[in-house]
């Protein structure tokens, strides 16, 4: 839940930067395989097959099999399915409630902004993972806690940024200038704010996916988060390392993805100024 | 300088209740009765359980109203009177004491080696803007920056304990134990701070004083000591502020990976068994580390860069 550290508040270089292509293009890679591979591998992520416990990488399995026997890519496919719609449903629950509460903070002001600045306080008074680790002590293993945990702790980005920029920009001659020409709020947030913060919101969602995709992975692999059977990439890893001497790419293949996965959208939100 | 300290003692003040308010929450919704529970993890589950549970209740006062309860609950926080560990049955804070020396030993090697690694690559960098040692800095900070941290932790552990045998994949004792998990936490750092760094002496090196710093005939050695060094500090000292964060995370992964007996290890071991005091003796430790290391942040920048005792 630190990954945020370097944005910046210029707005991104116009045009698609070759880091910013590559991280699509990785992205586009990795979705295709987590949404077309779980409908089109048939074999099931959880069905055993002892006879070919470890089986190698190019035999009957395509990507060999784990320990239990289970075909690998199917797993992968399956764990890449996870990871993205994690990341992707606690960036929504991040980003929705940020924007909406920066925006109203930066538009009123006052009381509403002060106490909403406590909250923000109170929740960065921790560390992210801390916070996400506490709540799932309620109950360990449980999409639920770590889900509110993880969207919890990463909605201030979007409130802070959301607030500090829409602040800037209400604040100069030109948005003065419209209101005295008689247009109303909602003409001025189309056509003035959401310009500008949209880049930055659009940057601080990757940033917020790989965060999410680095503590669903994290916590599954310390045993708190998502447990086995699922066939979550970072327990995965776990799972299968006893093996490593046997079958080592069967420990990297997982751990490969979750890189890829992390990399396309690091690269993706930052492009070149890495 | 106040200010700060305010600030920071604040912060910790949150940080307490924040904690001592979720564990309370923690302890009555979990379903079973708290006092039965308690009891079974001192005395075992067995058939005088009943009359162990109504003495817990009585000793802990679990029949008071839950009002009062919380406010004895955070007065005993306050008093840094933690509890007992329901599974081992001794005293929280004594077993902090061991753990959190551990841990502190931990997040400094990291943070040491980080420092000897990031900033070096990104002066390195930040001196010849895009040359081969900007760029080969800049891959090495994308990839780093990609690997989650438990992953990194298993990389080094089977190429340095697996491959080469070097270095112990777990334990601790000795210095040659806390290498792996510092450095994995170390590499993570680096990653970030390399490129703060490079920025930071980018832009020293684009100033004005530092052009004539070299006009008056200064050697380069002497104009990047006297005068790039100190200014380009400053970013790169704040930037450790943020970097608690991932320091304080990387520490409660990295133990619970290298079995390394610090806080953070049991922390994680204390919510997979349930046992509460535990969860809120050792989150409050990690929490108040955190604060920790942010007022040694603000102390080093002030020290740093004089203007800001001016304005603090």
């Amino acid at each position: 839940m630190s990954t945020f550290d370097n944005i910046s508040f210029k707005r991104p270089k116009t045009g698609i930067g070759s880091a910013r292509l590559a991280g699509a293009g990785l992205l586009i890679l990795l979705g295709g395989f987590s949404i077309v591979g779980p409908v089109v591998i048939p074999s099931d992520p959880a069905a055993q097959d002892f006879g070919a416990s470890l089986a190698p990488i190019g035999g009957d399995y395509l990507l060999g099999a784990d320990h239990y026997g289970r075909s690998l890519v199917a797993r992968l496919a399956h764990g890449a399915r996870l990871s993205f719609a994690m990341a992707f449903l606690t960036m929504l629950a991040a980003a929705l409630p940020g924007v909406l509460l920066g925006l109203l903070a930066a538009w009123k002001g006052g009381w509403t902004e002060r106490l909403l600045e406590f909250v923000a306080t109170v929740v960065l008074a921790l560390p992210g993972l801390m916070l996400v680790l506490l709540l799932l002590a309620f109950a360990p293993g449980n999409y639920g806690p770590l889900f509110l945990g993880l969207a919890l702790t990463l909605w201030v980005e979007f409130y802070r940024v959301t607030k500090t920029t829409t602040r800037t920009v209400l604040a100069q001659p030109h948005i003065e200038a419209a209101r005295m020409l008689g247009f109303g709020s909602r003409y001025i947030f189309v056509h003035y704010v959401l310009p500008v913060i949209g880049p930055m919101i659009a940057t601080l969602s990757a940033f917020a996916m790989a965060t999410a995709i680095i503590a669903v992975s994290t916590l599954s692999a310390i045993s708190v988060g998502l447990q086995p059977p699922t066939p979550e990439l970072g327990s995965m890893i776990v799972e299968l390392l006893p093996y490593y001497a046997e079958a080592p790419m069967h420990v990297l293949l997982p751990a490969t993805l979750i890189f890829l996965l992390v990399l396309g959208l690091q690269l993706l939100a930052q492009g070149d100024r890495a | 300088m106040k200010k700060f300290f305010f600030a920071r003692l604040l912060q910790a003040a949150v940080v307490a209740i924040v904690v001592g308010a979720l564990c309370f929450v923690l302890m009555r919704v979990l379903p079973g009765d708290a006092a039965m529970r308690i009891a079974a993890g001192r005395y075992g589950p067995d058939a005088r359980i009943a009359e162990a549970a109504e003495k817990v209740r009585l000793e802990l006062g679990l029949d008071r109203p839950i009002a009062v309860q919380f406010i004895d609950w955070l007065g005993s926080l306050a008093r840094f009177d933690l509890g007992h560990s329901l599974v081992t049955g001794r005293a929280v804070a004594h077993e902090l004491q061991v753990q959190l020396g551990a841990s502190v030993w931990l997040a400094a090697a990291a943070l040491l080696l980080s420092l000897l690694i990031g900033p070096i690559v990104g002066l390195f960098g930040g001196l010849k803007p895009g040359g081969v040692a900007d760029r080969v800095g800049l891959m090495g900070a994308v990839t780093f920056r990609a690997i989650p941290p438990f992953v990194m932790g298993l990389i080094l552990m089977l190429v340095f304990s697996r491959q080469l045998g070097w270095l112990p994949p777990a334990g601790f004792g000795s210095p040659r134990e806390i290498l792996l998990p510092a450095l994995t936490l170390a590499l993570g750092l680096a990653a970030m701070s390399s490129r703060v760094t490079r920025n930071a002496v980018a832009a020293v090196a684009r100033a004005p004083y530092f052009a004539f710093a070299r006009y008056k005939g200064l050697s380069e050695p002497v104009v990047v000591r006297r005068h790039g060094l100190r200014n380009a500090a400053i970013p790169v000292v704040s930037y450790l502020g943020l970097q608690a964060i991932y320091l304080i995370e990387g520490v409660v992964v990295v133990e619970s990976l290298f079995a390394y007996p610090g806080i953070g290890h049991a922390l994680v071991h204390a919510i997979v068994e349930r046992d509460i005091p535990m969860v809120q003796g050792t989150a409050l430790m990690m929490g108040l580390m955190f604060v920790a290391i942010g007022a040694a942040v603000d102390l080093v920048t002030l020290w740093l860069d004089p203007r800001m005792r001016r304005t603090a």
